[in-house]
């Protein structure tokens, strides 16, 4: 039972997750925020195993992203529909089976685009390896911007008819199981690799890297896969991302998307699994949450004439809103939500109920 | 052939104007760098509240704004009020962000991390609270003096554009003077060197810190007035990608050296110019940002940086 417990729990909650939206209790804007919790998970669990726990300090994530997101939806939009590529190649059923391929393609490729960032990084490390990884994404950012065959700057469209594809043959909410499964994926990988013998050369680095060298790690490999490893489940997010939202262009990976994942990295806590999932989900409801408060928020103070009359509140205090939390946050609790601890540490009575390694 | 060198000539001119403003950006980030060891990700977005700050002092003095001083003051004086108040203006922005964001992180002793965090909260907040508050429009920076063409028989010259290359340079003449030559300037290089033992000397790292970030900001202020002067278009979201790469451009050069951030901020702009000049414009920061890592992946301390050994 011990060792059930957690696949039962997730299984558990898809099941119910799936009846709500089979049900209609969920509409989709409902949906929506859900993917986008399971999609910030990746993000969020993916950028924590290098800055966090590998102690690196990488600042580009949403261009790995930018690479999963184009690479998959290319893939599915050229094999699935009629389209600039020419006329399907797949029949529609075969959507089922195709999407997870080109995710997974999409995440290889991401993993590959890691690269541009692992081989700078075994000569380089600390603040000129944030500049390696800034630049990384720029350079992936313009470079989806000069190829024409996507659209170039104004973007690529097309992902819809395959995410309708997918639910006209079995008639299920596939993206939400997706997206579910995908995260639980990210978290158990990255829970086995930090856990595994090889994984501790990551902590290792962590605490210095020229001692970690010397007692036997080899340092340059365990950043080679772990740059990897985190760019190509970025890549993973990154296809979710596009087919949820059935449109992508460049400018939604700039700087501000790889500080999104920054923010939850910190909040949750640097090293802590747990802690980035919890912050994840945190930010995410916290965001959807802001786009009613604002407008409430907005009536209240007018009611109450504290603002002038030509003036409204708008969605773009979303954005000083949050750094301001978590500016507020670095100043009383500097190590975020969790710490370095997983919850597991914190309340330690919960080791009796279920196995997680 | 002539027509050839005429065309180099004039590029590297507009490169020379272009790296300037890089060059004066980075300059700010490589002294606050070399002293508190923190990549103060704001700047960019004080180099923007500079060009804002910039705009209302002269729409101010000109009369067209606010309404407090009627109009009709000559040009060249506005830009001689303008400089010194945009300026102050500037590093009081700076040092409230240290007062209020950094220096209570840095009392607790919290990790470097936290602090960069910090500095790009800050940097958001900037950005989008002028978003919020000003709204999205842009603005137009009024024309402050008349610019003049020098013609040199195959090449031309704005005096705009003199001025912004001599104010670059002598901001950096300066800044070493400061650094090297007065008591000010060597305590700073000497909290860089150690922060912990410098206090227990009796020097008040505080107030240094202080003198840091009021140099560093008045930079971006005079960065932010030539640069609306010289593009006159302003937006919110200017500062973003300027700073970011004059970040690089100050990496490029060596982080913490000063004449490494004047050097970095041409080489970047020499670069982009030239792209622009050969491919088509799109490819700007492709080539830019890929030539950046290819340095730095060779001299993987930039070029005037030093490695450093690590003791264990």
């Amino acid at each position: 039972m011990q060792r059930l417990s957690v696949p039962l729990l997730l299984t558990a909650c898809l099941v119910i997750a799936i009846g709500m939206v089979q049900g209609g209790v969920l509409d989709g804007y409902a949906q929506m925020v859900f993917m986008f919790v399971g999609i910030n998970i990746i993000m969020a669990t993916s950028l924590n195993l290098i800055n966090g726990n590998m102690g690196e300090f990488a600042c580009g994530h949403a261009g790995f992203m930018a690479v999963g997101a184009y690479v998959s939806s290319v893939l599915t939009v050229a094999f699935l529909t009629d389209s600039r590529f020419g006329p399907a190649i797949l029949p529609e059923s075969a959507a089922l089976w195709f999407f997870p391929v080109s995710l997974l393609a999409g995440a290889a490729v991401a993993a590959v685009a890691g690269l541009l960032v692992a081989f700078p990084s075994f000569k380089t490390r600390g603040d000129y390896l944030a500049i390696i990884t800034i630049a990384a994404s720029y350079i992936i950012k313009s470079a989806i911007e000069n190829i024409d065959a996507v659209g170039g700057a104004r973007g690529f469209m097309g992902m819809s008819r395959v995410v309708s594809a997918m639910n006209s043959t079995i008639d299920l909410p596939w993206m939400i199981i997706w997206t579910f499964g995908s995260a639980v994926l990210c978290v158990f990988v990255i829970r086995r690799y930090v856990s595994s013998t090889y994984g501790k050369g990551v902590m290792a680095i962590c605490q210095d890297e020229v001692a970690a060298n010397i007692m036997s790690v080899n340092t340059n490999r365990v950043k080679l896969v772990t740059f990897m490893l985190s760019s190509g489940l970025a890549g993973l997010a990154g296809g979710l991302f596009a087919h949820a939202i059935g449109y992508v262009n460049p400018g939604n990976f700039t700087i501000l998307k790889s500080t999104e994942a920054m923010v939850m990295v910190y909040l949750g806590g640097m090293g802590s699994l747990s802690g980035a999932v919890m912050a994840a989900i945190l930010i995410t409801f916290l965001m959807e949450s802001l786009r009613f408060l604002i407008p409430m928020l907005d009536t209240a103070l007018h009611a109450v004439y504290l603002l002038p009359d030509g003036y409204e509140l708008t969605q773009v205090w979303k954005w000083v809103i949050i750094p301001l939390l978590l500016i507020l946050l670095m100043m009383f609790r500097p190590e975020g939500i969790m710490g370095n601890k997983e919850i597991s540490d914190v309340f330690p009575k919960l080791k009796k109920f279920y196995t997680f390694k | 052939m002539e027509i050839f060198l005429s065309t180099l000539v004039q590029n590297v001119l507009n490169a020379l104007q272009w790296g300037s403003f890089y060059s004066l950006i980075a300059l700010g980030y490589c002294l606050v760098y070399g002293v508190l060891q923190l990549i103060n990700f704001a700047h960019g977005d004080i180099f923007m509240v500079g060009a804002y700050i910039a705009y209302f002092v002269a729409t101010l003095f000109l009369g067209v704004q606010f309404g407090l001083i009627p109009p009709g003051m000559p040009g060249w004086m506005v830009l001689a009020l303008a400089v010194p108040l945009t300026m102050i203006l500037t590093a009081m922005v700076g040092v409230t962000l240290e007062r209020v964001a950094y220096r209570p992180l840095r009392r607790k002793g919290a990790h470097r991390l936290y602090v960069v965090i910090t500095a790009l909260m800050c940097g958001l907040i900037l950005e989008h609270a002028n978003l919020a508050l000003l709204g999205a429009s842009r603005r137009r920076f009024p024309h402050l003096i008349e610019e003049r063409l020098w013609d040199f028989g195959f090449f031309s010259v704005t005096n705009l554009k003199v001025m912004v290359i001599l104010a670059a340079l002598l901001v950096f003449i300066g800044l070493r003077l400061i650094v090297t030559r007065t008591r000010i300037g060597m305590a700073m290089r000497a909290i860089s060197w150690d922060r912990f033992a410098i206090p227990l000397m009796g020097i008040p790292v505080d107030s240094v810190i202080i003198f840091t970030f009021i140099l560093g900001s008045s930079i971006a202020g005079l960065g932010g007035l030539l640069f609306a002067m010289s593009y006159p278009v302003l937006e919110p979201y200017m500062g973003a990608l300027i700073g970011w790469k004059a970040f690089i451009a100050a990496v490029v050069g060596g982080i913490g050296s000063i004449r490494g951030a004047y050097v970095g901020g041409f080489l970047l702009g020499f670069v982009e110019i030239m792209v622009v000049a050969i491919f088509p414009s799109t490819f700007r920061d492709l080539i830019s940002f890929t030539i950046l890592l290819m340095i730095l992946s060779y001299k993987p301390t930039g070029l005037f940086g030093m490695a450093r050994t690590t003791k264990i």
